[in-house]
């Protein structure tokens, strides 16, 4: 890697924590990522992309605003990365999945506070994360209460802090209230940007976005093989990059991998012996590089074969539907997309579950696991109901919470192990 | 053929040796800081054909005695079936874990429960407050047998709990009388943990907890279900796993 350090300083970067932050990160991927057998070639790419997440792909974004683009960061699936390509912006995830500076963030929050609210003080408030450093605005989506309070406590650690409002049912004035939401993103962009967007900006960057998500379904669907042809934690580490790369060249990669991984499938080629206990894993969105619990699961004999999650299908699965002539019709055919979107602070939200049985169907999963967020109610509150109703299915499943911590790391192992014990058994 | 479990636990290591399906040996001692060294001295002269370890400490036993490891969930599940055919529950309250297990009618894993990361109302906890009772384990559960009206005890946190049974005495509670409530109180935790998984049936009690004769009344009244306690509560694990060792391969 190239050395970064005055780029780091330039954006106000704690170049020594960072450096230990990296140095830990990097032991981390190694143990839980490079030691894995069988990986697919088109792997390599992602590993590269790791390695210079903060290093290269944050030189890429400031030469971009060099040459006058906006960097536009987000927290959360349901900010149209559409609508930020279509001003000429760079759309970027921020960081949110480390256990770092919890007691600098525990001084502005209650500690009792989801991990994932904690982390995104914690990045900021350490100087840690050259994304959030370098945005020129960051959006926050008042999804959970916990949220939607805590951005109000964000506001004055940040440049510029654009809060956007989001409905909590399926209902026609939801739908309203989100694309209207959406029309006054579209003003603060161009306000930001001295842009204007037009049918054709937009048409392209819908196509764009789509082409990326497309790419993730086919690798979605090529996780239905037995052998699986890749693991969960390299599918969910793509997941993850699928919010900090850039969209093209990432699109291109994992089209490369999935021509890979239909050979693999073609020749019954996998990362774990055919066979192998197949798991899905559904709740709360994994931020980089929280990867405890894939990491059990897959030294447990099992490999994960989907993640119905943000960071996973709930991210991915809808594209947009490029109809209409004006700038008018097109922001409903994004709204009807994001609409579709079924987080757990929706009330009711059925096709939430009814979409993991789909996926426990397609992908030929034994069991569902699922996530929860330590102080994550709406997805702690909706594991009960969706637990009942995929047991009734004759779905297994294992309900987990936990948090970015390691303390709770051999309890989570025991249950783990005597949930594919019992899947076994089957 | 003989097959040996070995149970590596929080607080104790168990060791239990089948021959021809029938228990021939079992052994406890405390874990104590060196949980390795334990499981080989109570393997010390002990011949078998095979052997399986489950508990906290499996893996480390694996990587050391070269066998294959089960969990406390399975061994629990296996070791209950051999006592007792007809339980299709199963408590543990062990030295840091509770579990929670429902078997289907063919005696396989169907659900199981556990306490979260902390030892809220584990062995571990009945420890603490009985040393903040002055109590010795025994004493604490005479005591509770024999008390007039339980004090309700609200926190489940063995810290916060320490401190309000300081608090209780204080007030002129008396030390039966405290003894009874914080049993009341994991009695009735653990009766919702079990209920989460299985509503009726007999309840297994297994794990060191299940020594406690003021436990099992409470838990029976409950959940007013009937509760099986084993001969030697704490070596059911051990058992399981030497099942496990002595299935066809």
């Amino acid at each position: 890697m190239a050395d970064y350090t005055e780029m780091w300083k330039s954006l106000g970067i704690d170049v020594e924590n960072h450096n230990a932050l990296l140095a830990g990160l990097g032991q981390a991927y190694t143990d839980i990522f490079l030691s894995q057998k069988n990986r697919p070639e088109g792997m390599k790419y992602f590993d590269f992309v790791v390695s210079e997440v903060h290093g290269l792909r944050i030189k890429e974004i400031m030469d971009a605003k060099a040459q006058g683009k906006k960097v536009i960061g987000s927290y959360c699936v349901f900010v149209p990365e559409e609508l930020v390509l279509a001003v000429d912006g760079v759309a970027v995830g921020l960081c949110a999945g480390a256990e770092l500076g919890f007691e600098a963030a525990e001084e502005l929050l209650p500690r009792n506070t989801c991990s994932l609210i904690k982390s995104m003080f914690g990045f900021k408030l350490g100087k840690l994360c050259p994304y959030v450093e370098s945005c020129d605005v960051i959006v926050g989506e008042n999804t959970c209460d916990g949220k939607k309070k805590a951005y109000e406590i964000f506001r004055p650690l940040v440049k510029d802090l654009y809060v956007m409002d989001l409905p909590q049912t399926k209902s026609d004035a939801g739908r309203l209230m989100l694309k209207e939401e959406y029309r006054k993103f579209i003003a603060k962009l161009e306000q930001e940007t001295g842009k204007k967007i037009t049918v054709q900006s937009l048409k392209k960057a819908i196509e764009t976005v789509n082409a990326k998500r497309k790419a993730m379904i086919r690798l979605a669907a090529l996780r239905a093989a037995d052998p699986a042809p890749i693991s969960g934690l390299d599918a969910l580490l793509i997941n993850q990059v699928f919010f900090h790369d850039d969209p093209a060249r990432f699109t291109d990669s994992v089209n490369k991998l999935c021509d890979e991984l239909e050979t693999r499938v073609k020749e019954h080629k996998g990362v774990m012996p055919k066979g192998t206990t197949r798991i899905i894993v559904s709740g709360c969105p994994m931020a980089v590089p929280n990867w405890k619990l894939p990491m059990l699961i897959e030294t447990s004999n099992a490999v994960i074969v989907g993640e119905e999650s943000c960071v996973g299908e709930r991210g991915t699965r809808w594209l947009t539907e490029i109809k209409g002539n004006t700038v008018e019709e097109l922001l409903d055919a994004i709204t009807d997309r994001y609409f579709n979107v079924d987080c757990a602070v929706f009330t009711p939200n059925p096709s939430r579950v009814n979409h993991v049985k789909e996926m426990a169907k397609n992908l030929h999963a034994d069991g569902v696991l699922h996530y929860s967020l330590q102080f994550c109610q709406p997805y702690i509150i909706e594991s009960g109901p969706v637990e009942k109703e995929l047991e009734n299915s004759h779905i297994p499943t294992l309900r987990l919470e936990t948090d970015y911590s390691q303390e709770d790391a051999g309890q989570l192992k025991t249950r783990i192990e005597a949930f594919n014990e019992r899947l076994k058994k089957k | 053929m003989r097959y040996a479990g070995i149970d590596v636990g929080s607080r104790t290591v168990k060791l239990a040796v089948l021959e021809d399906g029938r228990l021939v040996s079992s052994r406890t001692s405390a874990t104590s800081h060196n949980p390795l060294g334990i499981a080989r001295d109570l393997l010390k002269g002990v011949e078998y054909d095979r052997a399986v370890a489950t508990g906290y400490g499996r893996h480390l036993i694996k990587g050391h005695l070269d066998c294959p490891v089960v969990t406390e969930i399975t061994a629990f599940v296996r070791g209950s079936r051999f006592f007792s055919t007809e339980c299709r529950a199963v408590l543990d309250i062990g030295g840091q874990d509770t579990k929670a297990i429902s078997l289907d009618e063919n005696g396989n894993l169907k659900k199981f429960e556990m306490n979260d990361r902390c030892a809220a109302g584990t062995g571990r906890f009945l420890e603490v407050m009985a040393t903040a009772l002055g109590f010795t384990l025994e004493e604490f559960a005479a005591a509770a047998l024999t008390a007039q009206k339980p004090e309700k005890i609200n926190s489940m946190c063995t810290v916060f709990a320490e401190s309000e049974v300081v608090s209780l005495i204080n007030q002129g509670a008396t030390r039966n009388d405290v003894a009874l409530g914080i049993h009341k109180a994991i009695a009735s935790r653990s009766a919702g943990l079990l209920r989460r998984v299985a509503t009726d049936g007999k309840i297994f009690f297994a794990g060191g907890v299940a020594l406690n004769p003021c436990m099992r009344v409470l838990l029976e009244k409950e959940t007013h279900r009937h509760v099986i306690v084993p001969p030697d509560p704490q070596i059911v694990g051990a058992v399981g796993a030497a099942l496990v060792a002595s299935d066809p391969l």
